[in-house]
């Protein structure tokens, strides 16, 4: 990704986020008539492909509040009155709170992590030549390239034989070593772009090499540790197969898992206002993250196209 | 990367109108093995490598060497077969039904995905009226968080939702479709129905990732120099010539990454098939890899064939990225997206 170049235009024009900078032109080439009917088309399929990601979601909310015989007799009643008794139903009973619990300890144990020994490493790849740098570079994409299916047999039993099956510690250390490659793959090339002449001040006043990472290079770090942060939060948050496999023992279900279970209990007696309950639920603390770091994304997932 | 710092500065009011000199090399400091630099790169390299090769990459070779055993697991003993599981997997059906129903995933999934994000992308950076500066539309900030939506939603979620959407009786797609007169859909088995099962399956992982690619390539879009976009619309090209000619090129290295990351997520679809169809489906007809590594494994105790299903997916996963990467060159696509 090229640094963008401010290519002489004025800064009169601000192209705002929306596309690229250009300056005003004497006249439009071409008609305006037709030139409407292109553009009002374009707004259309944007609020056609809007309607398409909002629907099931906002159906879904609305369903919450209805009971199981409502949502079995139309699709489209709104809710008679706000029926709260579903979230308490998917709280307690479907034990989505108990869920809800393990996830948060879990994701939130395993990012701390993840992002402490993701950006050391990064840090060491990034500036630290060494023979077998260009080994270990590529052994970290590997493992964002092979499919994780490869691994979970064995990984099974490495957690087995370590007493940690079915634990929320194990589960913590499968969740961080299946999300290392990604985060240091992600802060290599942001700590290469970051300046050396910063480092050298330090080294020069004095600063050992552990100071010099924890008190000049982290902070410089922020954006990106906060961008990758982020993707791994919902990524964590939204791990599946690792916890099917490794935690089977219901008291210590996370939440995607507890969803999964609820919504395939046997037969047809599944609650199914608590089941659209337990959706919101499940996504509304993921949907608050990013809507609360959305810039900060938006402005990483570009980065992170970068190789 | 160095643009989204540049960004990053520039709402913090710095200014970066000259991009920063490139680094210098640091001298000697950069070869000096002290103390402290070796203990550095230890704990902060060393240590957690470590973790990462006995949880991810020592269990990548631990499969490969199972999948040449008819292991069950319950047993301390792992008879050595050879290739065994491999001719007996050959002569499977059921497992090259799997097989075939993920590679349909691979050729279908990406190509709709990235062709729904780069045409969105498009309308979103240069749809908008051609009288005045070449932009996108109004909203476009508000189209991007909406779109977003779907990536930050657990898959698992997804597949739950859209299960409850395709429900036949008081599903929302059917109640739609009966709601504008098209009554032969009453009850309609999308999930149901060999016929369809698939393709609603599909639509159900593209509208996961049609934003989140969105998003990417409109970023990247952004980043290609404003004077080509000018020069094309000078020259008199229209919005169809400079999508594929100006933007297409512009952004060939990220489409290439997306690519490599939506075949790998199709050729998994775990969650997905787990979500809408557990037993894979009417007829098998969605019957994947995965699901039939994850029974073989954890539900008949197979490890060794398991594995061996596991490396043929791994297999298939690399001759895919190989096929990507070389027809890109073949394209003459630059590395990464730093185009």
């Amino acid at each position: 990704m090229s640094t963008h170049l401010q290519t002489g235009a004025p800064p009169a024009v601000e192209g705002g986020p929306s596309g690229p900078r250009r300056r005003q032109p004497t006249g439009g080439p071409k008609g305006s008539g037709a030139d409407r009917a292109v553009g009002a088309a374009s707004q259309g399929v944007l609020v056609l492909w809007t309607v398409l990601v909002i629907a099931p979601l906002l159906w879904t909310l609305m369903s919450s509040f209805k009971t199981t015989q409502e949502i079995f007799a139309s699709p489209f009643s709104l809710p008679t009155s706000l029926h709260l008794e579903n979230y308490v139903n998917a709280w307690t009973l479907a034990g989505i709170g108990r869920y809800f619990a393990n996830s948060v300890v879990v994701v939130t144990c395993a990012l701390v992590l993840t992002m402490v020994l993701g950006s050391m490493s990064a840090y060491v790849l990034a500036r630290f030549p060494f023979p077998g740098r260009g080994a270990v570079r590529t052994l970290i994409v590997a493992g964002l390239t092979f499919p994780v299916f490869l691994a979970v047999v064995p990984l099974f039993f490495i957690l087995q034989q370590a007493g940690l099956l079915n634990t929320l510690p194990g589960l913590v250390a499968a969740y961080t070593a299946y999300a290392y490659p990604f985060t240091v793959f992600f802060l290599v090339s942001f700590f290469e772009d970051l300046p050396h002449e910063v480092a050298e001040a330090a080294s020069i006043d004095g600063a050992g090499e552990w100071r010099t990472f924890f008190q000049v290079m982290l902070p410089m770090a922020r954006p990106g540790m906060a961008a990758v942060a982020i993707l791994n939060f919902v990524g964590l948050w939204n791990q599946f197969l690792l916890p099917v496999v490794l935690n089977s023992d219901q008291d210590s279900y996370v939440l995607t898992q507890g969803m999964a279970s609820f919504a395939s209990q046997a037969g047809y007696a599944v609650d199914f206002g608590a089941l659209f309950a337990g959706a919101v639920t499940t996504i509304v603390p993921v949907l608050v993250v990013y809507l609360v770091f959305q810039r900060r994304l938006q402005g990483s997932v570009s980065a992170g196209s970068v190789k | 990367m160095a643009g989204a710092v540049a960004a990053g500065r520039r709402r913090r009011g710095a200014s970066s109108s000259t991009p920063s000199p490139a680094p210098s090399r640091p001298g000697a400091r950069g070869r000096r093995l002290s103390f402290d630099r070796v203990s550095l790169m230890v704990v902060f390299l060393g240590l957690p490598f470590a973790f990462y090769v006995v949880m991810v990459l020592y269990p990548f070779t631990q499969a490969t060497y199972y999948s040449v055993t008819a292991w069950t697991g319950f047993s301390p003993e792992q008879p050595f077969v050879g290739l065994d599981n491999y001719v007996r997997l050959a002569g499977d059906a059921q497992f090259l039904n799997s097989l075939g129903n993920s590679l349909t995933l691979l050729v279908v999934v990406p190509a709709v995905t990235l062709v729904l994000s780069f045409a969105l992308a498009c309308v979103l950076t240069f749809g908008g009226s051609t009288a005045g500066a070449v932009r996108g539309l109004r909203g476009t900030a508000f189209y991007r968080v909406v779109s977003f939506f779907p990536y930050v939603v657990p898959a698992i979620v997804i597949g739950i939702i859209w299960s409850q959407v395709y429900n036949p009786s008081n599903g929302l797609l059917n109640g739609l479709l009966v709601g504008v007169g098209l009554d032969g859909f009453t009850d309609f088995a999308w999930l149901g129905q060999a016929s369809t099962a698939m393709a609603a399956t599909i639509a159900v992982i593209v509208w996961a990732f049609v934003g989140f690619y969105m998003v990417l390539f409109v970023a990247a879009i952004q980043n290609i120099d404003p004077e080509l976009f000018e020069a094309a619309r000078l020259d008199g090209a229209g919005r169809v010539r400079t999508a594929l000619s100006i933007a297409l090129p512009g952004i060939a290295g990220s489409v290439r990454t997306a690519y490599v990351y939506m075949g790998i997520l199709a050729l998994d679809a775990f969650v997905y098939m787990q979500a809408l169809n557990p037993t894979g489906g009417p007829e098998s007809s969605t019957l994947v890899v995965t699901q039939q590594v994850f029974t073989t494994a954890f539900a008949q105790g197979q490890f060794g064939i398991a594995c061996a299903m596991g490396v043929v997916l791994a297999v298939v996963t690399l001759v895919f990225v190989g096929l990507v990467f070389g027809v890109a060159r073949l394209l003459g696509v630059r590395g990464g997206a730093r185009a």
